[in-house]
């Protein structure tokens, strides 16, 4: 009974931790303290906080990593906004379209994850890591080749460009290739972004204390243990990847539906961007939820602040990741820590399971 | 003749890629780990050839010469710096994410010091142009270049590994670190030196890679980097033979799908290709099935 009482007041703190952070930065904008770049950074970072989450749930609790969040978020994003933009006359309430846009968008990425995940998870690390990073990019250069327009007649598809798509007069673009969806409705703002963020969590963190959330982190911890007592691996695992894919999907979502134009560039989409989310994961704690959503807002409106560092950012992040790995997981820190330190719980855990 | 034209360029690439994954390889069956920094030697190696013959003036030789020397050095000191203290780590994800930081810590340190602009790269190949069947086939010197480089490095390895005392060290460790230390063989040493082979052979393959496709950003290696990794995958991790074949299958692959498919699509294709061996075959072409045991 004490250790549940733990375990909710851990999640209580976080979730009471955004709300006080949104209602701090909702006080900043009313009094006018926050520049309009800072606005502007508000809505990404929802995405973000959401893409670190859902990133945590598969790096920290299954255990495998995953370089193609990016490419789930890209998912997500391009078939919500193809979705919102087609049904703008269809459905005049935002709210109701913005709703079944975010449906749409986080099954969309969840059955792309269902679809890599069956083949790949049942081999090891690595190749998890590669194949989900390979797909990343096709899903990358897929939306950079198609284009769809719509006229009377229905819907046309092509891969070469517009004038192929052999359109009525008056048909509409939706989907322009390299210059991706024009005028997506803008219709994510800071209080939806936190909303989903408190969902996002509610859903991570009641999966992680559930009865599947124990038997995915007996799989993380040892697999064949795990199998040998009857836990069907391939379903958990699968079901784990693929939340964590659909939660992608929804920072997608967000994401779309703040820009004017959605593209799939290297910088939004690409490698970067996953890297970018797994630095994230790895500073906040691999494994911690609340240390992912600290890092994700710290990680981006501290470059902000600091203008004059921007050159060095990146680097800056290599050097993060680099040493925080060392510092955590190199058993030589770990058995220095624990003789000058006993409150790294976590950790200690993790060397018992070496022993 | 342009079949045959785009069989040529495949191989061609296809000997690039198969020398960056016998790096790949050899690190994975003796270390375990992806080394994902790999693809980004490549880089650095070609900027160093660059820098070399455009900044200090000394000829092609020297300046590979060179590359490869800064190369190895540079791969020990990762593996040094980086992997040594994460070998014995409790999860298999540490190393591999501060494989990627490494990656990414060179990508930025060269984009900071050699900038973002594409620098040209001169090739530094001597070879003239092949012109075969009445001037309808044109090969290139870069292509004769780096299909021998790519024959004498598998020759090469394949012998150090069979017959050197070194390379039983390796095939030992590789096949049981614990059993090999017992043996009295040197696993640090060992493992340091199949970094500095990899990183070795990395130089080459950048030099030959910006020696065909005359253009050098930070980002060069990456993709490269990628696709040898599927290459090695394809082929069969862990296995030398396996790279080579892996390799030049995927060149071939990504030529032809960029000469009769889509240009746009290539890197889709190759992808593609590697989810599919993983579905239908995951220990690759030469690749043992290892079962884990308890």
């Amino acid at each position: 009974m004490k250790k549940m009482n733990k375990i909710t007041k851990s999640n209580l703190i976080t979730y009471v931790m955004v709300i006080v952070i949104y209602i701090a930065a909702q006080a900043m904008v009313m009094t006018g303290n926050m520049s309009s770049l800072m606005q502007g950074l508000l809505v990404p970072l929802c995405a973000y906080v959401i893409l670190a989450v859902s990133l945590n749930l598969t790096v920290g609790i299954l255990g495998e990593l995953s370089l193609g969040h990016a490419g789930f978020m890209c998912v997500g994003a391009f078939i919500s906004a193809f979705f919102s933009k087609c049904m703008m006359d269809v459905i005049p309430m935002a709210g109701l379209r913005y709703f079944l846009a975010l449906v749409i968008g986080a099954a969309a990425a969840g059955v792309c994850g269902i679809l890599i995940g069956i083949p790949v998870l049942r081999l090891k690390g690595d190749y998890l890591a590669i194949v989900t990073l390979a797909f990343g990019e096709i899903i990358k250069n897929i939306m950079n080749i198609l284009f769809i327009g719509k006229d009377a007649n229905g819907f046309h598809f092509s891969t070469k460009d517009v004038m192929s798509l052999g359109m009525e007069p008056e048909g509409k673009v939706i989907i322009n290739g390299p210059q991706g969806i024009t005028g997506t409705p803008k219709d994510s703002t800071f209080t939806i972004g936190v909303i989903l963020i408190l969902l996002t969590l509610f859903i991570v963190l009641n999966l992680i204390h559930s009865r599947s959330g124990r038997a995915i982190m007996s799989i993380r911890d040892n697999r064949i243990a795990a199998e040998s007592i009857g836990i069907n691996v391939t379903k958990y695992k699968l079901m784990a990847f693929s939340i964590s894919a659909a939660l992608a999907g929804v920072a997608g979502v967000i994401y779309a539906h703040n820009l004017a134009t959605l593209t799939a560039q290297p910088k939004n989409f690409g490698y970067n961007m996953s890297i970018m989310i797994l630095v994230f994961v790895v500073l906040g704690g691999i494994g911690n939820i609340r240390g992912s959503i600290i890092a994700a807002i710290v990680l981006t409106l501290l470059p902000e602040l600091l203008r004059g560092l921007s050159d060095y950012r990146m680097l800056i992040y290599a050097v993060v990741l680099i040493a925080m790995m060392l510092f955590n997981w190199s058993p030589k820190a770990i058995e220095w820590r624990e003789k000058y330190a006993e409150k790294f719980k976590f950790r200690k855990k993790a060397k018992a399971e070496e022993v | 003749m342009s079949f045959i034209s785009y069989l040529v360029n495949g191989i061609s690439l296809g000997s690039v890629y198969a020398i960056i994954a016998l790096g790949y390889t050899m690190v994975y069956g003796i270390a375990k780990m992806l080394n994902f920094a790999h693809g980004d030697v490549i880089m650095i190696g070609a900027y160093v050839v660059l820098t070399a013959m455009a900044s200090a003036g000394v000829s092609p030789v020297v300046a590979v010469l060179l590359a490869v020397v800064f190369c190895t050095v540079l791969g020990m000191l990762i593996e040094r710096v980086a992997y040594k203290p994460l070998r014995n780590a409790a999860s298999p994800l540490a190393v591999l994410i501060t494989a990627i930081g490494v990656s990414y810590l060179l990508q930025n340190v060269a984009l900071l010091v050699f900038g973002a602009n594409t620098k040209s790269f001169t090739s530094v190949v001597p070879i003239p142009p092949l012109v075969l069947a009445g001037g309808n086939l044109t090969i290139s010197g870069e292509t004769i270049m780096t299909i021998g480089a790519c024959i004498v490095i598998m020759v090469g390895l394949t012998l150090f590994i069979q017959k050197s005392k070194a390379g039983q060290a390796m095939r030992a460790v590789s096949e049981d670190k614990g059993a090999a230390q017992l043996m009295g063989i040197n696993v640090n040493g060992t493992i340091a030196l199949t970094f500095a082979i990899g990183s070795a052979l990395a130089a080459i393959a950048g030099v030959l890679l910006c020696s065909a496709y005359p253009t050098l950003t930070p980002y060069t290696g990456a993709m490269p980097g990628i696709k040898a990794f599927v290459a090695a995958v394809f082929g069969g991790i862990g296995s030398i033979p396996g790279a080579m074949i892996g390799g030049i299958l995927l060149g071939v692959i990504e030529i032809f799908g960029k000469a009769y498919i889509s240009s746009q699509m290539a890197d889709a294709i190759v992808f593609g290709v590697l989810i599919v061996v993983l579905l239908v075959k995951p220990a690759g072409i030469l690749g043992k099935n290892i079962q884990e045991k308890v």
